[in-house]
C-alpha cells in the first residue's frame, strides 16, 4: 500500500469513527461542545500519528482515550481552581478523572450519531454554521478540510464553527434525545442542512479537486448513516434518493470547460445506471409507506427525467402532476417556476408563460434572475427570439455565477435573427 | 455571498502619504485600526482574504507586444486620479453587511484621528453556489 492509499484509508477511518466516539464521549460528559473539541484534538493527532506508526488494533478505543484524556486535562485546570471554592466539585472529579484504556471497546448506542445531528443542524444556526459543525463533528473532517471545501481560510472556519458551538451552549440544549413532538422538527432541520450542503457540493463543484473534499459525497454518506438510524423515515429516504438521482447526472452535467450543459442536452450515456437504479429503489421503497414529502416528490421527478432514455421520451405529464403536488406542499415560487415550465412542455409555451405572469406579483422571486432565465426559454420555445434574447440577457446580468452567466449569454447569443 | 471591497486611495506623487507625511502617532493609529477590522473579520467568520499593495510609484502597466512578449510601462501614472491601495474579499450573510464593513474601512482615521472617508467599491464577486428546487 502506498503512502497515500494508506492516509486515504486511515482518513476514511476516521471519518467513519468520529460520530461513534464523539456521541460516547458527549454522553458520558454531557457537555457537546467540549466534547467535539477534544475529539477533533484526537483525531487531528490520530491523523498525524497514524501513517507513521501504524493503526491501533482499536482505532476508536484510541481515539477515545486521546479524547477523554484531553477533556480531562481540560476540566483539571478548570476544577483545581473551582475546588478550591467548592467541596461537591471534587466528587464529579473522581468520575472525571477516570481515562478508560485505549483497548477499552466502546459504548455506543444506535442513536448517538442523530442526536449529534441534532445538535449540529439546530435551528437557533444559520444554514452555513450548520454545514460546517456538521462536517466536523458528525462527518469527522478537521476544521482545514471543511475549510478548503468552503475555500476560505483556516481561521475563518475555526471561528464559524467556534460561534456555532457558542450559539449552541448559549442555547442550553441538553445532549439527549428531543421529545416525540419535537423529533420530526429536528429531524426536517437536520434533511434541510443535509440537503443545502449536497447542493453546495453539486453546484460549486468545477472539475475534480482532490484536494478538496466533495461536499456532495460528504451530504450522501451522511444521508445513508442517517436512514441506517432511521430506516423507516419515508422523507430520510426520500432525501437520499434525491441525492443519487441527481448525482448520476454529475458527469454529463459540465463539458470539458465547466461549461453547464443543460438536462434536455446531457449526454445520457454519461449518467450513472447504477446510481439511478439504486435511487429509483430506495424511492419504491419510502414512497408506498404514505407519508409522502417533498424531497420524495422531488426525487421523483429525478427519477422521471432519469428514466427518459432521451429527452424526447421524458414523461412531462407526470412531472407536471408530481410539480402540481410539490407546489401544494412547499409554496416555494422556485417550484411554480418549475411547474411552469412542465405546463409549457405538456400544454404550450402560452401556458407556461401565462404561470409565469403570476409569479411577477410574488415579490419573492419577482425579478430574480431565474425568472428571466426561464421566460427567455419558453419565449424562445414560442418563436419570439427577439424578446427572448433581452430576458436571457436580462438573466445573464444578474446571476453571480460564471457557468450559467455563459450559459445565458450563448443562449442569448443563438436567438439573435440570423 | 463574497465581495471584494476595493479601497482607493488619491494617487499623490506614487508615495504612500502616511509613510511619507504622517506622524507616527497617526500612522500607528492607522495600522492599528487595519488590525483590529481584520481581526473582528477573522472573528466574525467573514474574512476570505485580505491585501495591502505596493505603493503606485512601483506599478507597471503591462501589454503584449508584437512579438507576444510583455511590453512594460514604468509608473507612476500621475494621470490617474486614483489607484487601488487595498482589498478585502468578505463572505457575509446579505450585501448589507459588505456595506457595513466598506463604511468602517471608508471611516480609517487619518492625521489627527479624522475619518478618511475613502471611497470603497464593492463588487459582488461571481461563484458558484445555487440551490436548485
Amino acid at each position: 500500500m502506498s503512502a497515500g492509499s494508506a492516509a486515504l484509508t486511515i482518513g476514511h477511518l476516521l471519518r467513519d469513527l468520529a460520530p461513534r466516539v464523539l456521541g460516547v464521549v458527549a454522553r458520558r460528559h454531557g457537555e457537546f461542545t467540549a466534547a467535539e473539541d477534544a475529539v477533533q484534538e484526537a483525531l487531528v493527532a490520530a491523523a498525524a500519528q497514524w501513517p507513521v506508526d501504524g493503526v491501533p488494533a482499536n482505532p476508536s478505543g484510541w481515539v477515545h482515550h486521546v479524547a477523554v484524556r484531553r477533556l480531562t486535562d481540560h476540566v483539571r485546570s478548570e476544577g483545581a481552581r473551582r475546588r478550591r471554592e467548592d467541596s461537591v466539585a471534587s466528587e464529579l472529579w473522581a468520575e472525571w478523572a477516570f481515562v478508560p484504556p485505549p483497548d477499552t471497546e466502546l459504548d455506543v448506542e444506535r442513536d448517538d450519531a442523530l442526536l449529534l445531528l441534532f445538535m449540529c443542524c439546530h435551528p437557533a444556526l444559520t444554514p452555513p454554521s450548520a454545514i460546517a459543525l456538521t462536517l466536523r463533528a458528525v462527518g469527522g473532517l478537521t476544521t482545514a478540510e471543511i475549510a478548503s471545501a468552503f475555500l476560505v481560510p483556516e481561521a475563518t472556519m475555526a471561528q464559524r464553527i467556534s460561534r456555532a458551538k457558542q450559539s449552541i451552549r448559549s442555547s442550553g440544549v441538553p445532549f439527549a434525545a428531543p421529545s416525540d413532538e419535537e423529533r420530526a422538527t429536528r429531524l426536517s432541520a437536520v434533511l434541510h442542512v443535509l440537503y443545502l450542503m449536497y447542493n453546495e457540493g453539486y453546484t460549486s463543484s468545477a472539475g475534480p479537486d482532490l484536494q478538496r473534499p466533495d461536499l456532495s459525497n460528504e451530504a450522501i454518506r451522511l444521508a445513508w448513516m442517517l436512514r441506517g438510524i432511521v430506516p423507516d423515515a419515508p422523507e430520510v429516504t426520500g432525501l437520499l434518493a434525491l441525492m443519487l438521482l441527481t448525482d448520476a447526472r454529475r458527469a454529463a452535467r459540465s463539458g470539458p470547460s465547466g461549461e453547464l450543459i443543460p438536462l434536455d442536452e446531457q449526454d445520457r450515456a454519461r449518467w450513472n445506471r447504477a446510481l439511478i437504479d439504486e435511487g429509483i429503489a430506495l424511492l419504491s421503497n419510502a414512497l408506498p409507506r404514505g407519508a409522502i414529502g417533498p424531497y420524495q416528490l422531488q426525487a421523483a421527478i429525478a427519477a422521471v427525467h432519469d428514466e427518459a432514455a432521451r429527452t424526447e421520451e421524458t414523461d412531462w405529464v407526470q412531472i407536471l402532476a408530481l410539480y402540481g403536488l410539490l407546489e401544494r406542499m412547499s409554496d416555494n415560487p422556485m417550484v411554480s417556476l418549475n411547474r411552469a415550465v412542465a405546463a409549457a412542455m405538456v400544454h404550450g409555451a402560452a401556458t407556461g408563460i401565462r404561470m409565469l405572469d403570476a409569479l411577477d406579483a410574488d415579490a419573492r422571486i419577482a425579478g430574480h434572475y431565474r425568472l428571466d432565465a426561464v421566460r427567455g426559454h419558453l419565449l424562445e420555445l414560442a418563436g419570439e427570439h427577439e424578446r427572448a434574447a433581452a430576458h436571457y440577457r436580462a438573466a445573464a446580468a444578474a446571476t453571480a455565477n460564471v457557468p450559467e452567466r455563459d450559459y445565458l449569454v450563448r443562449k442569448a447569443a443563438a436567438c439573435r435573427p440570423r | 455571498m463574497r465581495y471584494i471591497l476595493m479601497m482607493h486611495a488619491p494617487h499623490g506623487d506614487g508615495e504612500y502619504e502616511i509613510l511619507t507625511s504622517w506622524t507616527p502617532e497617526d500612522l500607528k493609529a492607522h495600522l492599528d485600526y487595519w488590525h483590529d477590522l481584520n481581526r473582528a473579520l477573522i472573528d466574525s467568520g467573514e474574512m476570505v482574504g485580505v491585501e495591502a499593495l505596493a505603493p503606485p510609484g512601483q506599478a507597471k502597466l503591462v501589454r503584449a507586444g508584437k512579438d507576444g512578449m510583455p511590453a512594460i510601462t514604468d509608473g507612476p501614472f500621475p494621470e490617474m486620479k486614483e489607484f487601488l491601495a487595498g482589498y478585502w474579499i468578505v463572505d457575509v450573510d446579505r450585501p448589507e453587511r459588505a456595506y457595513e464593513i466598506a463604511a468602517r474601512a471608508s471611516a480609517a482615521p487619518g492625521p489627527g484621528g479624522a475619518p478618511l472617508f475613502m471611497p470603497i467599491e464593492v463588487r459582488q464577486v461571481m461563484r458558484s453556489p445555487i440551490v436548485e428546487m
